[in-house]
């Protein structure tokens, strides 16, 4: 099972050298880091925080956006691509289970994930300690951050899959990819922000806000890393309204999400025909 | 011993249009069986059930002692798709060696399979840039990986070259004396006439001649054709002898069924002074076929 795993792993790492996506993914998270960490210098004084901090909290917001965008551009064509290629017939012939083929395609994009955002906030951090020695402080921050993307990577990395099984046209699927994409992390927050206002203190914000915000992969994401940096001070939105979750329940929904989505890109697996 | 492939009564219906109806068949060990049929006969629909990718809706399935899409069975089974394609951006090699992978084998072993294939020259490029030919010879180089004991091959030798079809056959001639059971599917019908042991003839989801090439010309019955060159100006009494038959520029054509094939020779033989020679012409494999798969409607 593992040699299996591995095979499509380095197959899918292949393809996504040729086709420029380990490029193109580092390419990003390092110019929008490197942007990130010049903008936000600027309020650092007045924080009190060391510089790498204030560069987190930065990143932190920054990700949400990009993370879950290359995940899903990564993945949108995994089961669609082979159906309209027509290799899926011929792959399913092979004594390799579905869920096989899904768990290497996730090793690989992942590791194609964790060398961007290494790149990134890689660039982002030395830039920071260089400028400020006492940068070093924000180094655990750093680090939860990497940890976190990565888990909210493999998130939509599943949930890219799951779309790409059901759609079984890669158009189709990239369109779906970009609505859940907008949902998720745009309309979402700002749906919730208008009900918040709208309800004024009611059972709705006390209650189902914030279910709603750890339903939310990326909402967990940006609230993880915030408490745990105590930045909710820098942050803004709907980041400052959630200091009241407590950091387990975020933690477990940060946890929960990769796994929910791997299940669910196998049963839409499963149940494509070829 | 029980044949590597088994079939009964196998039925399958795609929105309620019967695709397969009742087709039984068996491939044993070392043998070459052809599945011949029009498009859209239900060829393409029997393979993919024999591979597990859809489901029967009734019948018996057997394929190397256990029931078809399983683990056992796909170890033990390759398939060549019609028109074989690949993800452009890898190489033969690395495409290769991924299949080889699945199937539990060393790649090491992938450049010498692309070596039997005629493929070695091009390993290391991308298979975005082979022809039609190269790419079916990729397929035809996964099928051969880790000694399968059933070869389920779909339109094997489309876009072939005529060497690169001879190749084929003695690849595959070669993997059967070693005892795979091999069904492939062509319109190619002269090329499967020399080529293998028993040919299949589904037509409209049903199996509706099944034998050697011989037994299914005997089933047939039908006309022989005997081309008979008079020596100059002899035709005449040729055509007086055989009042039914026809002149073809010098020659003159006869026909008659299989039983009375003797005895018209034997007349011909008795004018044998008037006679320059004598060609004897069999029922073609393309009439053959058509005779069966006109015979269902078709």
């Amino acid at each position: 099972m593992i040699e299996r795993i591995y095979a499509t792993a380095v197959t899918e790492i292949h393809i996504a050298r040729r086709n420029r996506w380990v490029l193109i993914a580092v390419v990003l998270m390092v110019v929008f880091s490197l942007v990130l960490s010049a903008v936000g210098s600027a309020p650092v004084g007045g924080l009190g925080a060391d510089r790498l901090s204030v560069t987190v909290a930065s990143l932190t917001s920054l990700s949400v956006y990009l993370v879950p965008l290359v995940a899903l551009l990564m993945s949108f064509d995994a089961v669609a691509g082979e159906v309209e290629r027509g290799t899926l017939p011929l792959l399913l012939t092979y004594p390799v289970g579905r869920g096989e083929v899904l768990l290497g395609k996730l090793l690989a994009h992942s590791t194609i994930l964790i060398i961007a955002l290494v790149a990134g906030y890689g660039a982002a951090a030395l830039i920071a300690v260089a400028t400020d020695p006492a940068a070093v402080a924000g180094f655990g921050a750093l680090w939860r951050l990497t940890w976190t993307s990565v888990l909210l990577g493999a998130t939509f990395l599943g949930i890219g899959y799951a779309l790409s099984a059901l759609a079984r046209r890669a158009s189709g699927a990239a369109g779906l990819a970009i609505g859940v994409w907008l949902g998720l992390v745009v309309l979402y927050d700002l749906a919730l922000l208008a009900a918040v206002v709208a309800d004024d203190g009611g059972i709705f914000t006390t209650q189902v806000f914030p279910t709603a915000l750890l339903a939310n992969p990326a909402d967990a994401f940006r609230i993880f890393n915030l408490t745990a940096s105590q930045a909710t001070a820098a942050a803004s939105g709907v980041g400052a309204a959630a200091g009241a979750l407590p950091l387990w329940q975020t933690l477990l929904s940060l946890c929960l999400w990769p796994l929910a989505a791997l299940g669910l890109a196998t049963l839409a697996f499963r149940r494509a025909e070829p | 011993m029980t044949p590597t492939l088994d079939i009964a009564n196998l039925t399958k219906t795609f929105d309620g249009v019967k695709a397969l109806s009742d087709v039984s068949l068996s491939v044993s060990r070392g043998e070459r069986v052809a599945l011949l049929g029009h498009n859209g006969a239900g060829k393409s629909t029997l393979m993919k059930i024999i591979l597990g990718l859809i489901p029967a809706d009734a019948g018996r399935i057997d394929v190397c002692g256990s029931a078809p899409g399983g683990p056992a069975a796909r170890a033990k089974v390759a398939y060549l798709p019609e028109n074989a394609t690949f993800h452009s951006a890898l190489t033969g090699l690395e495409q290769i060696a991924f299949y080889m992978r699945l199937r539990g084998e060393s790649p090491k072993g992938a450049m010498a399979l692309l070596e039997r294939v005629g493929l070695a020259h091009a390993a290391r490029r991308r298979i975005g840039t082979y022809s039609k030919g190269m790419r079916q010879r990729v397929g035809l180089a996964q099928a051969l990986i880790g000694h399968p004991s059933l070869l389920v091959l779909d339109e094997p030798t489309s876009g072939l070259d005529p060497v690169s079809r001879r190749d084929f056959y003695e690849l595959l001639d070669g993997l059967a004396a070693e005892g795979a059971a091999i069904l492939l599917s062509s319109h190619a019908l002269t090329e499967v006439e020399a080529r293998t042991d028993r040919l299949l003839i589904l037509s409209g989801g049903q199996m509706v001649a099944e034998g050697t090439l011989n037994a299914l010309r005997r089933k047939a019955a039908l006309p022989v054709a005997i081309q008979v060159s008079a020596i100059n100006g002899y035709d005449v009494d040729l055509l007086r002898a055989f009042p039914d038959a026809i002149k073809l520029g010098n020659t003159v054509r006869l026909t008659c069924t299989q039983d009375d094939k003797l005895d018209t020779l034997a007349q011909v033989a008795a004018l044998r002074d008037k006679v320059a020679d004598i060609d004897v012409i069999p029922p073609s494999l393309e009439e053959i076929y058509a005779h069966f798969s006109r015979r269902s409607g078709q």
